[in-house]
């Protein structure tokens, strides 16, 4: 049953899990395309190199600066944990597991992603500190760009499924994936997401050669942690959502369960995630704006215009 | 053997007409300049330094086929001298080194100056470079250059006391009082790392906007090393920016003055550290020239070869952190599985790895291991398709592209004027490189080609590296199949160490061996300068002997301290991430520019 007590705990469970292990995949597979091995050292495959960096990093010192705000400061990183985990209630993993059904899921989803950017902002405005401000400001113009043709490049599948409830838009891939019909769609959302998560190569706000750690910068111990894990679980819900809305969700043939199905095209995603991040060069940041505005934008304006058309036409 | 190896070997700069020397005693008159012998034989004139600028500014504008770069200024305490036979009196000399590209000839100017009147005339305003060279000779030696727009220390802290390289100064710790901080003092230092704007040339405001300032470095990501820029912020762009250098100033100079000529060349290795024995190679050259040794044939094979080692060594750590700084993660990691294959060679041949010192004075420390050949065909086999693959990851990237292209321009003549030398002048274009124009070592025996740029931008900059490592390929290949036979070490009393068989027939040898082995050999008094096409740029050691085991003057002119000193003028109206490129694409190592 959606929403029973034992859903709710077990995909808040899975999810904080794979986030976890996500470090662990990340550094692994980074180092199998970089011909290097990668942390393989503790317990089978280096898998327990995932239990190590949590000792450590709960074990470290929690240091506020002293110039720093301090409640802004220590509230920041819990939003973007927060709002990824909540954003995820209303994903369909399979009929008959999830957290919560909504007629609007679509748009519930959209708003609450937009949300984590306030945690980016936060963090770097209470760091108090020059570096932190960039990337915060960053993070910013960032999100706002990248958002607005984020919403607009569903509404393609919004219109030809005729519906914003997630799993209706799943059911109505029955006869074929939505990939398809809204390739440009797909693209267009794909980058969006990668924008939204603030993953390599649009890592701008937290620039490593440029603004050191961006707005993070100031942050150690659990307090940086949790950016750490509310990325990966935005690239877990970002994946999640690519395979919701374009890839048929769970459906697939049926000598897998459904989960299963679901599951194993999540982890696709997050691994092309992670090969985008391994190869491809950063933007500077007017390029990336310019890229959005003039690009990205128009684009997904003429993918509605073309899809509306077709959906009148028929 | 001091007395009667006096300028024995020292060349004569006779004028000859057509000369710059015979067109400047044209213009000022015979008699206007002092002429010395040197082992290099290179022009040495001495003059007032009331003539100073005025014959400058001839050598620069009005000569034809002038003398368009500011090669080198430094200065020289000669206090303790005692071979300066028909040289002016002085007390401190400042010397001024001139290259012409299209004369292909160096000039040097020396100016005499006594101790109570230690000032020249800045010649900052005819060559921009000159900037920084008068201040690192104000901070290492007190003298001060009049009309100089920012005469401040430069690689010591503002708080030192004493100039270092004066020959009273200490140059070992025990040499000086225990160290100390008591709260006054700590207090000072403090106030003395505070930031102010105004000290470093720079408004607060504008008409219309508050500046931001921006503390980048020493320890930064993308600095490449303790290199600290102050950026005058407008929003994201570049409104000014001010290198502040010297955090790895290790006085490799001021050792020099500490270490028999032997003993000195593992130094040589650590100023451009990733460039290893290619900088031995300057300074056993100038040492060469200085004891008259015929270097065979062979060692000077093995030479070119390590040294290309290096140079591909150097290139590609260069081309990984470069694509790293545009924030491309992969290529610096195949490229370090690529370093670690030439290590691999350099190792089997040298004992060693990022600084093996493997050249000694006459040659070099053994000779190739059995199979060496094989080995580096294999490698050059094994090397040239990586480089076409990385050409499709890093080099044909759109982003990258756009990141790059246009990015840190400047002119060919921009690129004289502020001494540029190495891939960062070629890119612009001139195809000048120190191992076609002035061969050494042999290379004029060698078939390569010299991989010009167009633009003058970062993008053309990294190009120009990736076609020279393709280069040194060709060079190294040409090693392998005519390496002459024949003894890897000139026989002659002065290489060091020195050959051994003689020494237990007759006991004159063995007495030279000792002396040779314990002291160091002795160089005759004089001057004497090399350079070398190295990883960076021209790398030259300007050595004083004054006719004992140890150097009384060394001198380094390294390419990327000119190098840096443009950052403000290429990074000026860019973003911060369009700074980041620019430092990525100079190729700079701090060593390199503090020594």
């Amino acid at each position: 049953m959606v929403g029973s007590p034992l859903n709710v705990i077990g995909i808040l469970m899975a999810l904080i899990t794979v986030a976890a292990l996500l470090i662990w995949v990340e550094r692994r597979m980074l180092a199998v395309w970089q011909d290097r091995l990668g942390p393989n050292r503790l317990g089978p495959l280096g898998l327990l190199q995932v239990v190590a960096d949590m000792i450590k990093i709960l074990s470290k010192e929690d240091w506020v600066p002293p110039f720093a705000d301090r409640p802004i400061f220590v509230l920041a990183p819990t939003v973007v944990m927060v709002t990824a985990l909540v954003a995820f209630a209303v994903v369909p993993v399979a009929p008959g597991i999830g957290i919560i059904d909504l007629s609007f899921s679509l748009l519930y989803f959209l708003a609450l992603a937009s949300l984590s950017v306030y945690s980016l902002i936060l963090a770097g405005y209470a760091s108090n500190s020059k570096y932190a401000l960039y990337g915060s400001l960053r993070a910013a113009a960032q999100t706002l760009s990248y958002e607005v043709f984020m919403g607009l490049s569903l509404m393609g599948v919004v219109m030809l499924a005729g519906t914003f409830d997630l799993r209706a838009i799943v059911e109505a891939q029955r006869e074929q994936w939505f990939v398809v019909p809204q390739f440009l769609g797909f693209l267009l959302f794909l980058v969006a997401s990668v924008a939204e998560s603030h993953r390599g190569p649009f890592d701008l706000p937290e620039a490593e050669n440029e603004l050191v750690a961006g707005f993070h910068v100031e942050y150690s111990g659990m307090k940086f942690g949790m950016f750490f894990v509310g990325e990966y679980i935005g690239i877990t819900l970002g994946s999640a959502m690519i395979v919701t809305l374009f890839f048929g969700g769970w459906l697939g043939p049926a000598w897998l369960p459904p989960v299963v199905w679901f599951m194993l095209k999540t982890l696709l995603f997050i691994l092309l995630f992670i090969l985008m991040r391994g190869s491809l060069p950063r933007p500077r940041y007017d390029q990336l704006m310019a890229f959005g505005w003039k690009v990205l934008l128009p684009l997904s304006l003429l993918n509605i215009l073309v899809t509306g058309g077709v959906v009148l036409w028929r | 053997m001091l007395s009667t190896a006096m300028n024995s070997g020292a060349v004569e700069a006779v004028p000859r007409t057509g000369t710059a020397v015979a067109e400047l005693e044209n213009r000022f008159g015979t008699g206007a300049f002092r002429f010395q012998a040197t082992f290099d034989g290179i022009p040495t004139l001495w003059l007032p330094k009331e003539r100073l600028q005025e014959a400058l500014r001839f050598l620069k504008y009005e000569l034809d086929r002038p003398f368009a770069m500011l090669f080198d200024l430094t200065a020289m305490d000669e206090r303790l001298r005692r071979h300066r036979l028909g040289l002016p009196e002085s007390d401190f000399t400042v010397i001024y080194h001139l290259l012409s590209l299209e004369r292909n000839e160096h000039l040097r100017l020396k100016v005499a100056l006594s101790e109570n009147q230690l000032a020249v005339p800045s010649i900052a305003r005819l060559w921009p470079n000159a900037n920084w060279y008068e201040r690192e000779a104000y901070d290492m030696f007190g003298i001060r250059f009049e009309g100089h727009p920012h005469l401040r220390r430069i690689l010591m802290p503002p708080t030192w006391r004493g100039h270092p390289l004066r020959k009273d100064h200490p140059a070992r710790a025990t040499e000086m009082g225990p160290y100390t901080l008591p709260p006054q003092k700590e207090e000072t230092e403090q106030q003395a790392l505070r930031f102010v704007p105004e000290d470093w040339g720079m408004k607060r405001y504008s008409e219309n906007s508050d500046f931001l300032f921006l503390n980048l470095g020493p320890n930064h990501p993308s600095v490449h090393g303790v290199f600290r820029v102050a950026l005058q912020l407008d929003g994201e762009e570049i409104v000014d920016a001010v290198p502040d250098i010297g955090y790895h100033h290790r006085a490799a100079e001021k050792m020099g003055e500490r270490q028999s000529w032997h003993t000195y060349i593992p130094y040589t290795d650590r100023v451009d550290y990733l460039g290893g024995s290619l900088n031995n190679l300057p300074y056993v050259m100038a040492l060469e020239k200085m004891a008259g040794i015929e270097v065979p044939e062979r060692a000077q094979t093995i030479r070119v070869m390590i040294s290309e080692f290096y140079r591909i060594n150097n290139h590609l750590l260069f081309y990984g952190t470069f694509a790293q700084d545009l924030g491309q993660l992969s290529p610096v990691f195949y490229m370090f599985s690529d370093r670690e294959k030439v290590f691999e060679i350099i190792e089997g041949v040298t004992g060693g790895r990022l600084h093996s010192s493997f050249f000694r004075i006459g040659g070099t420390v053994l000779d190739l291991p059995e199979g060496w050949d094989r080995k580096v065909t294999e490698f050059c086999d094994y090397f040239l398709p990586r480089l076409d693959h990385y050409d499709k990851m890093v080099m044909a990237n759109s982003i990258l592209q756009r990141r790059t292209k246009g990015i840190g321009v400047y002119s060919t003549q921009e690129a004289l004027d502020w001494g540029a030398t190495g891939p960062g002048l070629r890119a612009t274009g001139l195809a000048y490189d120190y191992r076609k124009a002035r061969p050494y070592s042999g290379y004029e025996n060698f078939e390569f080609e010299v991989p010009t740029g167009k633009h003058g931008d970062c993008y053309d900059r990294c190009a120009v590296r990736v076609e020279e490592m393709r280069q040194s390929v060709r060079i190294i290949r040409q090693c392998v199949a005519h390496m002459p036979s024949g003894p890897y070490k000139a026989d002659h009393p002065l290489t060091t160490p020195p050959f051994k068989p003689r020494t237990m027939h007759d006991i004159e040898t063995l007495i030279q061996h000792f002396l040779n082995v314990s002291w160091g050999p002795v160089m005759p008094a004089g001057e004497t300068f090399a350079c070398v096409e190295a990883t960076k740029g021209l790398n030259g050691y300007y050595l004083t002997s004054d006719g004992g085991p140890i150097s009384y003057r060394t001198r380094i002119r390294t390419p990327s301290f000119p190098h840096l000193q443009m950052i403000p003028m290429m990074c000026r109206g860019l973003m911060v991430a369009d700074l980041i490129a620019i430092l990525g694409s100079i190729d700079f190592v701090m060593a390199d520019v503090d020594r």
